[in-house]
């Protein structure tokens, strides 16, 4: 047995840290997955202004820019009691769409695909039989011809003959679990480099109405500011241009590319590698409405979809939530094992590492604490509303992945597996890019039916309120307690927790550690199944490790009738 | 489509220069010459040409030309330079630097890959080899920092180390551990700036500890520059302010240090004057609405919010922000928070999240309950305002007079009749 840490995982927003430990025939037998970095938000927002919630909550992560920023809004908004009218929902669902279609694309090309892709092999294709091979998965593929595949091997020729890899350098190349052929290496490096540029289209889509990407600034409690620009027939006009752009790359590169990976990787996804935890929480994505959440209809229904069973989806009930901390860097007065998050308490106990620099993980070993819902670990993320959704019965997301697993000849179980978990992302970037004329329509229709109304008036007043929504990564929610007219307290359950949290007290594996057990390895020097299946959650660990709040002294008291 | 307009006419500039600003720009463009012919004179670090990054993008050499003069411009610099800028994109490929994550949300890393096509800040970024960036390269874990460490030892001494992010020093550093050893941020920091030419602190937190350290900062966040001085470690440091950084202000400064071998001249709280020489308010599209007194009553007032008009009284920090938002927007100007209807909270100034919060809240209107008085700026004025942004005042001091009074000035209408 030997135990290999790998500690930075890159490509990452965050700090993370992975042990795993393989047995004599290579295959994982126990994984820790450990957050390295802690920043004290809840404790910074005690005493602020409850309208500027939303402005320090956005700044939890960079990368799920814009859902902090709604879901803390949205909290004083609960506890406000106050309500935005239909255009502000409309700008505010249009920010979301374009900033999941960014996310998406970006968190696939730019953080995950060269987990799929071989940099080295793609200089041994041929440009002709890559522009064949792109045809086969799309009649009219991105940037495919013999002229521009030829310029793309002739420049990472050039990183790699100069030594200069940049980005590139100090990858896996030439690991034996990288299937794709030399020609489709090459259309994914190709691909790799487009998005690049193609990616900031659907960043600058968001801050037509947000002002900025990251960290857009438009959104008020009550309603949202840039009516200029959502009254504005050109700016519309921008948006729907940049996303149709956006949605192009999707259409002729991102989706074949996923049907060409999970082509080549089938056999990896029908052995369920990666597959995690058989349990699914969606808080809701993409609100169709302007109502609170608990009667809102959403493009991607809100549920949990327990053991893989898609015959039932039971409805979220918030109340059982509950967050673990025996192998975190907590402890619990009173010895509870678990706590509701609005009772929550955090007591920093930092136990360091082993002499040799390994975790401990006989006691604590991450600032994560292990989030459960009824007692059992959950992912979130695209997979998990994708299952929710399909099991909810919705049409749209239905025909989508019936269509991509018939077209693999499949069964619909090939979805639980990291290769699944990456398509699904790129499924539901799909689902949601297509809705955004209906969006719009929808902005259109009632600006013209003469509504300019972008802010409704509220009274501030004390009281406890939540937002629960969905963020790129998985499902998010923000807990705020308001006391002579200021934040007295403040929690966070971001999607990264659920996924990266550590064991809980029985035990049991959350996702990341549940996905990576049981991983045949072919080089446990060279951990690159590890990189892969973690990436496919697309891991965002400031954000994971910003809801452990530290307190001194003080226990953390969060009480909240929901 | 919107595109970032240029802070000011080259030859306007070069027109209104006297003669001893001409000799005082001649010296600098010999010492820009004498450096780049030193550039030019080592091995590029990277087989990667201007030429074919401007083929790659199908951008002819006379647009290159065209965006250089552009950058030259923003860098306040007149148009004698715009080749000379050129020049220095060019050369380039013989920067090495290191990009380090610490106590940070990714944003700015992010601002710089979501902004702006086909400009010459993705260029830019093409051209320099980025020896280092945890959130962009392949390797992971011990490969990472291998090749952390071998970038070090290649480049000692000659190196820029990009830090985004605070440092967090409570506990012995406890709070952020990176790599397979467990280093601390402490302890990254110190290596990886010990070891580089120069340092830029890229965004609010690395610049001066931003949302960490932001009261009762439970980390003990600091700045780099702060760091730095608490170890005794003397390196040049430019801080680029605002969350996140602009991109612009991130390649201006690269561009400069290509260009003289040094880093930008700077103001009291170490940020390029070229960038944040002027207030958000001296060059706000709005400005003009201000001083006729039209303002944004409140979030209710849509027609205001229609017209475009001056959002001080709905808590604009403008006049208390230094920055070139205003002038290079963001997403290849796409927008900006003041066009799109929120006022600006003050991003590039120390100590925003304390000081010039709530956001909502106008400045003249502000109550400060850290004086233990319940007091607005009208009672007790400018003392105030000049502690409320007591690190403005220093490098300001006549901005802020004058802004004090644009304040009693903005007081006024409000007390006519609202819109």
């Amino acid at each position: 047995m030997a135990k290999h840490v790998i500690d930075p995982i890159t490509r990452i927003e965050g700090h993370l840290r992975i042990e795993i430990e393989v047995d004599d025939a290579g295959d994982v037998f126990e994984a820790n997955s450990s957050s390295t970095a802690f920043r004290g938000f809840e404790t910074i927002m005690k005493g602020r202004d409850p309208r500027d919630v939303g402005m320090f909550a956005q700044r939890i992560c960079g990368v799920c820019t814009f859902h902090h920023f709604e879901r803390g809004v949205e909290a004083t908004e609960n506890v406000y009691g106050a309500t935005i009218p239909p255009n502000a929902r409309s700008l505010r669902s249009l920010i979301w769409a374009a900033q999941t279609v960014n996310d998406h694309s970006t968190h696939f090309y730019q953080l995950h695909a060269m987990d799929w892709f071989d940099v080295v092999s793609a200089l041994s294709a041929d440009p002709a039989a890559a522009t064949e091979e792109a045809h086969r998965w799309h009649p009219n593929p991105f940037n495919a011809s013999v002229s521009h595949y030829s310029a793309v091997a002739a420049k990472l020729l050039a990183f790699v003959q100069s030594g200069q890899l940049g980005p590139f350098a100090g990858g896996y190349w030439g690991h034996p679990k990288y299937l794709l052929s030399p020609e489709q290496n090459l259309i994914l490096a190709s691909h790799y480099l487009d998005n690049l540029s193609v990616q900031r289209l659907s960043a600058q889509a968001t801050a037509i109405f947000g002002g900025k990407n990251p960290h857009p600034q438009s959104l008020i409690v009550g309603g949202i500011t840039s009516a200029r620009d959502g009254l504005d027939a050109h700016r519309i006009a921008q948006y729907q241009f940049l996303m149709q752009k956006s949605m192009d790359f999707v259409q002729r590169a991102y989706l074949p590319d996923i049907e060409m990976i999970g082509s080549v990787y089938r056999q990896e996804a029908l052995a369920g590698q990666g597959g995690g935890v058989p349990n699914y929480l969606s808080f809701g994505g993409l609100s169709l409405s302007e109502q609170p959440w608990d009667n809102r209809s959403y493009l991607l229904p809100r549920g949990v979809v327990l053991g893989r069973d898609l015959s039932t989806v039971h409805p979220v009930d918030a109340m059982k939530i509950g967050e673990e901390v025996a192998h975190s860097w907590y402890t619990y007065a009173g010895g509870q094992t678990s706590l509701h998050p609005l009772r929550g308490q955090t007591n920093p106990a930092y136990e360091g590492f082993n002499p040799d620099g390994t975790l401990k993980t006989a006691g604590g070993y991450s600032w994560v604490k292990s989030p459960r819902y009824d007692g059992n670990p959950m992912e979130v993320g695209p997979l998990a509303r994708l299952i929710v959704a399909y099991a909810a019965g919705k049409p749209e997301v239905r025909a989508v992945m019936d269509d991509y697993v018939a077209k693999l000849g499949v069964p619909f179980e090939f979805f639980y597996s990291t290769v699944g978990r990456t398509a699904a992302r790129a499924l539901e970037t799909k689902i949601v890019g297509d809705y955004v004329p209906t969006l719009l329509g929808g902005l259109i229709n009632n600006v013209k039916g003469g509504d300019d109304r972008f802010f409704n008036r509220y009274e501030a007043k004390d009281g406890e309120g939540y937002s629960m929504g969905e963020a790129p990564r998985g499902s998010l929610s923000h807990w705020l307690v308001v006391r002579n007219g200021a934040v007295e307290n403040y929690q966070a359950i971001v999607p990264s927790t659920w996924n990266a949290g550590p064991k809980d007290a029985r035990g049991a594996r959350g996702p990341y550690e549940a996905a990576l057990v049981g991983q045949p390895m072919a080089d446990p020097e060279s951990p690159l199944e590890v990189i892969r299946t973690i990436h496919s959650f697309d891991p965002c660990l400031a954000c994971a490790v910003h809801v452990l709040n530290r307190n001194g002294e003080e226990i953390a008291r969060f009480e909240v009738e929901v | 489509m919107s595109r970032a307009r240029t802070q000011a006419d080259p030859e306007a500039i070069d027109r209104t220069l006297d003669k001893a600003s001409i000799e005082h720009y001649e010296r600098l463009a010999a010492e820009a010459d004498a450096h780049l012919d030193e550039l030019a004179a080592q091995a590029p670090l990277k087989d990667v040409t201007l030429e074919d990054q401007l083929r790659r993008r199908g951008i002819t050499r006379r647009e290159f030309l065209k965006m250089t003069a552009v950058m030259t411009a923003t860098m306040a610099l007149p148009s004698m330079f715009d080749l000379r800028v050129a020049r220095a994109a060019e050369l380039a490929t013989r920067l090495p630097v290191i990009w380090q994550e610490l106590q940070s949300c990714t944003g700015n890393t992010m601002a710089l890959i979501r902004n702006s096509n086909p400009g010459i800040d993705e260029l830019l970024l093409d051209l320099i080899s980025l020896e280092y960036s945890e959130v962009l390269m392949a390797p992971s874990g011990q490969a990472a920092e291998d090749q952390l460490e071998a970038a070090i030892e290649q480049y000692r001494g000659a190196y820029i180390a990009v830090f985004e992010g605070s440092v967090p020093m409570a506990d012995d550093g406890s709070y952020l551990t990176i790599g397979p050893a467990g280093h601390t941020g402490i302890e990254i920091v110190k290596h990886v700036a010990e070891n580089a030419a120069a340092v830029i602190a890229a965004g609010a937190c690395a610049a001066y500890g931003g949302i960490p350290a932001a009261r009762p900062n439970p980390t003990a966040a600091v700045g780099i520059a702060d760091f730095l001085n608490t170890q005794r470690i003397n390196k040049p440091v430019v801080n680029l302010p605002a969350c996140p950084v602009s991109s612009t202000n991130v390649v201006g400064t690269i561009l400069e240090y290509a260009l003289f071998g040094r880093l930008p001249s700077l103001d009291a709280f170490g940020r390029p004057l070229w960038a944040y020489g002027d207030r958000i308010h001296d060059k706000c599209e709005r400005r003009g609405h201000f001083d006729a007194g039209q303002f944004v009553e409140g979030w209710s007032d849509i027609e205001g919010l229609k017209r475009g008009l001056c959002l001080f009284k709905v808590g604009c920090k403008g006049p208390m922000a230094h920055n070139n938002c205003g002038v290079v927007r963001y997403n290849d100007g796409a927008s900006w928070p003041i066009m799109s209807g929120h006022g600006c909270i003050g991003c590039s100034e120390p100590g925003f999240w304390d000081t010039l919060t709530p956001f909502e809240v106008p400045l003249a209107g502000r109550r400060f309950p850290v004086f233990g008085i319940d007091a607005d700026a009208d009672t007790i004025g400018a003392v105030a305002l000049g502690a409320a942004a007591v690190g403005i005042a220093a490098h300001a001091g006549a901005t802020l007079v004058k802004s004090a009074t644009e304040q009693r000035a903005a007081k006024k209408p409000e007390a006519k009749k609202e819109q």
